[in-house]
């Protein structure tokens, strides 16, 4: 089931909100994981994991070095699920 | 009939579906297993989604091993759970990032790394005991310690110190029906191997030196030598160490 990049963008804030306590409107698709929202290694593997249950995807260990930004990641789902 | 009908395994070590002990736990349920999982800390909330892809899904136990108080009252929490556990696979493992340079580490990283990945053994074992059944197993996981690796440092040292343990146990235990024995697996591309800096030396050239090949990507293998040493299949062996590399151990 393919899903908008707003429909995917706002359900990845959700689970970086979970995981963090991040404000879900501070989870732009600009932002860097690591350099502007803060998210160390663990926390990543948490998301990652998260996020292939939510949006029924595959996210290989490979890949997640790649997912820079929160667009990024959104690009990589919605490719997924297309 | 499965292997471990009417048995419980309890497996540490689940992080993600890449993970060894996340096969060694699917195989022991498709053999009849009923499995508990352990973890601790932020990675809980990682092994439980991740315990989810298992067929049937575990309960998952906090178990920190360097924590002397979550050790005391495992049996306590595993109680609740099970009335007695037939096997324990220890899948623990961590030395500091400063424990890889082995000619500048410090005494502090060695023994994080000694306590968590060698002594974690005894510690686990003891935590485990008053609940295991007679001709129960603990299977260990290791990386042939008889030799200097590039990279491996510190951790090659708490391998070998791992591997003593193994025999000692085996030792101790044996009295009480309880065999305890280690694989020592060739490279396998997980979360925890990729987190070793410089882990690709070991890649290169294992799959050319192994007669039998190895694949860096399947964990395959050496979770079924787990399974079948926590089955009765191996009634009579402890204190060994299985290699699951393809042959490498073998050759010159």
């Amino acid at each position: 089931m393919a899903q908008s990049t707003d429909e995917i963008l706002e359900g990845l804030a959700a689970i970086v909100n979970e995981e963090t306590g991040i404000d879900i409107e501070a989870v732009e698709p600009d932002k860097s994981f690591t350099d502007d929202l803060d998210i160390d290694s663990l926390s990543m593997m948490t998301i990652v994991v998260n996020a292939e249950e939510k949006f029924g995807v595959r996210i290989p260990d490979d890949e997640v070095k790649n997912l820079k930004t929160v667009r990024n990641a959104v690009d990589f789902i919605a490719a997924a699920q297309s | 009939m499965g292997l471990f009908d009417g048995k419980t395994l309890l497996v540490t070590g689940v992080l993600m579906d890449t993970s060894i002990a996340f096969h060694v736990a699917k195989l022991a349920q498709q053999q009849g297993a009923t499995v508990i999982l352990t973890s601790f800390g932020r990675t809980m909330k990682i092994t439980r989604t991740i315990a989810k892809r298992l067929p049937q899904t575990p309960t998952v136990v906090e178990l920190d091993v360097s924590n002397p108080e979550d050790l005391d009252t495992l049996a306590e929490r595993l109680r609740e759970h099970t009335d007695g556990i037939d096997g324990v696979l220890h899948s623990i493992g961590f030395a500091p990032l400063g424990a890889f340079t082995f000619l500048e580490a410090s005494w502090e990283d060695v023994a994080t790394a000694m306590q968590v990945s060698a002594y974690s053994l005894k510690a686990l074992a003891v935590a485990a005991l008053p609940l295991m059944n007679p001709g129960g197993a603990i299977v260990g996981l290791t990386f042939d310690a008889r030799y200097a690796w590039p990279v491996y440092d510190w951790m090659g040292v708490a391998k070998a110190a791992f591997e003593a343990t193994n025999r000692y146990c085996a030792r101790d235990l044996g009295p009480r029906g309880i065999r305890c024995n280690l694989v020592a697996a060739g490279p396998i591309r997980t979360t925890a191997a990729k987190s070793i800096p410089g882990f690709e030396v070991f890649e290169t050239n294992w799959d050319e030196r192994a007669p039998l090949g190895w694949d860096v990507n399947d964990p395959l293998p050496t979770a079924k030598a787990c399974v079948a040493l926590l089955s009765d299949w191996f009634p009579a062996t402890t204190g060994e160490i299985v290699h699951v590399d393809g042959g490498v151990h073998a050759m010159g």
